[in-house]
């Protein structure tokens, strides 16, 4: 495509082909600009937890500070929820381990993303893997089953909608109760959408897709029949253990 | 209420930070870890597809009848067209459109 004296290949392979540049600012742009179909319902969520954090007796700091390292809206909801009288030694365990099993769901969504980066430095990896949540987690899926290549799509996607998290709890936590309701414009329902929407072309008829069906009805089974957040590990689980009997 | 011991508010949160930082490196982690044989090439390739549909189907479920139209037109317009942002735009849009009229 141009001559050696310009793209010096043999001193920097990345730059040699600008299909394969890894890490680029374009790649972090583009994750960026692709979940930003996800930020009014982020938004959202953010400012029901600041309202949250505000009625919890939380400053404006704590609730910020919380978001700001956690990054996990479903943990910090569910722990706010359960917040103890005392912070006692075994409170603090039991907070814990709520945390861990509320997002024990990302060991799974993490395994998913070794084929996509095991290329790459651990350097860059682990912290590009802080900024991982399910919509850059989708939206990078898509990006790589596209032929994309370029590791910054979901560091980009992760940055956007941690701005998002935690600035908008801002308007939440002063606001109070003032937030309206999601529901009446569908946005509670976007992200289960772009569930389904990714869904369709990863069907690949009923004797390829035994992870899929098997995953679902599993959750559905466990949901039923116990409620809480098991449905998600055991759905998982049971789907990727089918998926050993996939047809090639 | 949250305690007013701010203490005791730093080492939850450091812990927090911790435990969920650890859920999502760990996966990666482990699975760097193993030889991936045909096997366990076929359970990696079916895990995206088997955490969606585990997602999915409780919300399918529980959401009642608006939930289940919003998600069904959700699915037809990407069966039909492929092009995932008009069909999450039809989702929501039916979505509002069902609490307008009350499901």
């Amino acid at each position: 495509m141009t001559s050696p004296e310009t793209t010096p290949a043999d001193t920097n392979p990345d730059k040699a082909d600008p299909d394969n540049a890894r890490w680029t600012f374009a790649g972090f742009r583009r994750g960026a600009l692709d979940v930003l179909p996800f930020v009014p319902g982020i938004t959202g969520f953010a400012m029901a937890y600041g309202t949250v954090a505000a009625r919890k007796g939380m400053t404006l700091f704590e609730a910020l500070l919380m978001s700001a390292t956690v990054f996990a809206g479903v943990v910090q909801m569910v722990v706010l929820d359960s917040w103890p009288g005392t912070l006692s030694f075994a409170a603090i365990v039991g907070i814990l381990a709520l945390a861990a099993l509320v997002n024990a769901r990302y060991l799974m969504i993490g395994a998913t993303l070794r084929p996509l980066f095991g290329g790459e430095p651990a350097r860059k990896v682990y912290p590009t893997l802080f900024f991982l949540v399910e919509p850059n987690w989708l939206m990078s899926l898509r990006y790589y089953s596209k032929g994309g290549r370029d590791p910054a799509h979901m560091l980009g996607g992760g940055v956007a909608m941690y701005l998002t998290w935690v600035t908008m709890a801002v308007p939440g936590f002063i606001a109070g109760a003032a937030v309206g309701n999601p529901k009446q414009f569908g946005i509670d329902l976007v992200m289960p959408a772009f569930f389904v929407a990714i869904l369709v072309p990863l069907w690949r008829g009923p004797r390829r897709s035994y992870g899929l069906i098997v995953g679902g009805l599993a959750a559905f089974a466990t949901d039923f029949l116990f409620g809480g957040f098991w449905y998600l590990i055991v759905g998982a689980l049971a789907g990727c253990l089918a998926g050993v009997f996939n047809d090639d | 209420m949250i305690e007013k011991d701010a203490f005791g508010f730093f080492v939850v949160l450091a812990g927090m930070t911790a435990v969920v930082y650890v859920t999502r490196i760990a996966g990666y982690w482990l699975i760097g870890r193993l030889v991936i044989g045909p096997r366990v090439r076929r359970m990696l390739d079916a895990l995206p597809g088997s955490i969606i549909a585990a997602t999915v189907v409780p919300t399918l479920v529980q959401g009642g009848p608006r939930a289940l139209v919003a998600l069904s037109a959700t699915a037809l317009v990407m069966i039909f067209l492929r092009r995932d942002f008009f069909a999450v735009l039809a989702g929501a849009a039916v979505a509002a459109g069902a609490f307008a009229l009350g499901l």
